[in-house]
């Protein structure tokens, strides 16, 4: 097993530092996958979490300028290996105008993952600030865990409104309660819902656009069936959808959700190279 | 429910309809208010009336003019309920508390009557929300009677000259004390705190003092921790008159501009702590 990668750009530097804060944000700890073209971080609804599972994929050739793997086995050519991202989101905070960031797996007392960031000096001596983060490497038995989730046969699937706007209403009605429901149709209409003792709150947004999905450019087998009024719902854990949407930093050029009704909402981002998918189990 | 789909039927329901094409100019002076959940609400045809109490030694009264509002209407002589302040806040400003310019919030605030919620539809750039909340039997505010015949001492003062002394207040003192004289010091604050007493002297002329009517020595003590929410109401003002009446209650009444330069009043009533034996 092998793996060297290095950064020069600081553009691609900064945009690998905002994924992976991202992710830090939404989870203490979890799985990066390594293949020969692609990261994954990789956080399964496990019940400890939540319920909540993230996959997060990253085209290797968009963030480094050198990139060598060596997987477990000729015909399994990938790694896999579990972390806290916060860890390696804070060896990168060190690293924000270094001129060269290479991340290396070692083999120190335990396996690592080695962040060693060159930075700039005044006196043309270098200097280098070496971080290891431990890691787990996961055996290959176990790797089934950790595959892409299922676009899972949606009711409804829906552009998100202006997500500043949407994270100051859901901030706002998470002080009032502590479930939302979304509900979402094929018109174009999305609804965030609160109701407690106290009082209840609806916002309506409108014209989002359902976005076009598989060859035909139709709807889920299940979605082309629907009534276009026809509201899908979901009911969350709000503090989930908040923490969503405080926690992402990629600013995606597309947001879209899907609804399965009364069972989860399978949120997107896609920004360039990047695609964030977030799913919410919903709570009954 | 979008606005313009609310049936005629449904708006001749309302016995009190107020629409303010800024929120802002609402929840900032509820902001100034808001120490305890629960707030009392006066309509007249005067406007709108908000009152909050703590302990029944502390009174915050916000005024609203009907004309602030863009549209004011009220079918009965006097509607009163009572709701939770923090929730209405939180509705007032669903979409944010953005300050950028141009980009407000309209708000339009329904009140069936008895029994009913108070119905809030909010619209920012398209997006409408619409909230329900839920109104309580207004109980009956506190009458401080305070009275401007009984009023012993009075001074207005620009609210920034009081800012920084009570932003600077040592809140490790219990009491704020207030000394009001026609003579030397003419009103001292003094706090009594573990790093020891400190005393903020205005003298009458000042640029700060629009106004010095003392007729009598009088020293009053305030619990700091009653005053303490009224620098909100402070940190709005541009004006603030400081009054005291025979009895030794305080009234703290602010002048506040909103975003649109209109003047709306926010008054703080607080009882005396103790007797200080007059020199």
């Amino acid at each position: 097993m092998k793996f060297r990668a290095k950064i020069i750009d600081v553009g691609c530097l900064n945009h690998f530092t905002r994924v992976v804060n991202t992710v830090s944000k939404l989870s203490k700890a979890c799985v990066l996958r390594l293949t020969c073209d692609h990261l994954f971080f990789v956080l399964s609804g496990k019940v400890a979490s939540g319920g909540v599972s993230m996959w997060c994929e990253l085209a290797q050739v968009n963030f480094f300028d050198e990139f060598q793997l060596e997987g477990v086995s000729a015909d399994a050519n990938e790694i896999f290996l579990e972390l806290a991202p916060e860890n390696l989101s804070r060896a990168l905070k060190t690293a924000q105008n270094a001129r060269s960031v290479k991340i290396k797996l070692t083999k120190k007392n335990c396996p690592c993952l080695t962040l060693a960031a060159e930075l700039p000096s005044l006196s043309g001596v270098s200097r280098v600030v070496t971080h290891d983060i431990p890691v787990d490497v996961i055996p290959r038995r176990l790797w089934h865990d950790f595959r892409e989730p299922q676009m899972p046969d949606y009711d409804v699937s829906i552009y998100l409104p202006p997500l500043k706007t949407m994270k100051s209403v859901v901030d706002r009605m998470k002080n009032l309660s502590n479930y939302l429901v979304m509900e979402a149709n094929l018109n174009g209409e999305m609804n965030l819902k609160i109701e407690t003792d106290l009082v209840s709150v609806t916002t309506h947004f409108k014209e989002l656009g359902n976005p076009p999905w598989g060859e035909d450019g139709s709807q889920s087998t299940s979605a082309s069936h629907r009534d276009s009024e026809f509201m899908a719902q979901t009911r969350l854990d709000i503090r989930k959808l908040q923490q969503f949407l405080t926690g992402q930093q990629v600013n995606p050029s597309r947001a879209m959700c899907n609804i399965v009704h009364n069972r989860i909402l399978h949120l997107i981002f896609l920004h360039e190279d990047v695609s964030l998918q977030y799913f919410i189990p919903a709570v009954v | 429910m979008p606005l313009s789909t609310q049936s005629q039927a449904d708006i001749d329901q309302y016995i009190l309809i107020a629409s303010l094409d800024n929120a802002r100019n609402l929840s900032n002076i509820l902001k100034a208010i808001s120490f305890k959940d629960h707030a009392i609400f006066n309509a007249t045809q005067n406007g709108l009336k908000v009152t909050v109490e703590d302990s029944k030694c502390l009174q915050a009264n916000a005024f609203i003019q009907a004309d602030i509002f863009q549209e004011y209407t009220i079918k009965e002589d006097a509607v009163g309920f009572q709701v939770n302040l923090t929730v209405l806040l939180d509705c007032l400003t669903i979409f944010g508390a953005s300050t950028t310019p141009g980009v407000c919030t309209a708000l339009r605030m329904c009140y069936n009557g008895y029994g009913y919620p108070l119905t809030l539809f909010l619209e920012e750039g398209g997006v409408v929300t619409v909230c329900k909340i839920n109104t309580q039997e207004p109980e009956e505010p506190i009458d401080f009677d305070f009275c401007s015949t009984n009023v012993t001492n009075k001074v207005i003062l620009q609210s920034d000259s009081l800012k920084e002394a009570f932003s600077e207040l040592d809140m490790t003192s219990e009491v704020l004390q207030i000394t009001m004289s026609p003579s030397h010091p003419y009103f001292r604050l003094s706090t009594f705190g573990n790093s020891g007493n400190a005393h903020y002297d205005y003298p009458k002329d000042s640029d700060m003092m629009e106004l010095f009517q003392c007729t009598k020595l009088q020293t009053n003590r305030y619990k700091i921790s009653l005053l303490k929410p009224s620098t909100k109401a402070l940190a709005l003002s541009c004006k603030v008159s400081v009054r005291t009446d025979s009895r030794g209650f305080l009234s703290l009444q602010y002048l506040v501009r909103n975003d649109d330069g209109q003047i709306c009043f926010v008054e703080y009533y607080c009882c005396p702590d103790e007797e200080v034996g007059e020199e």
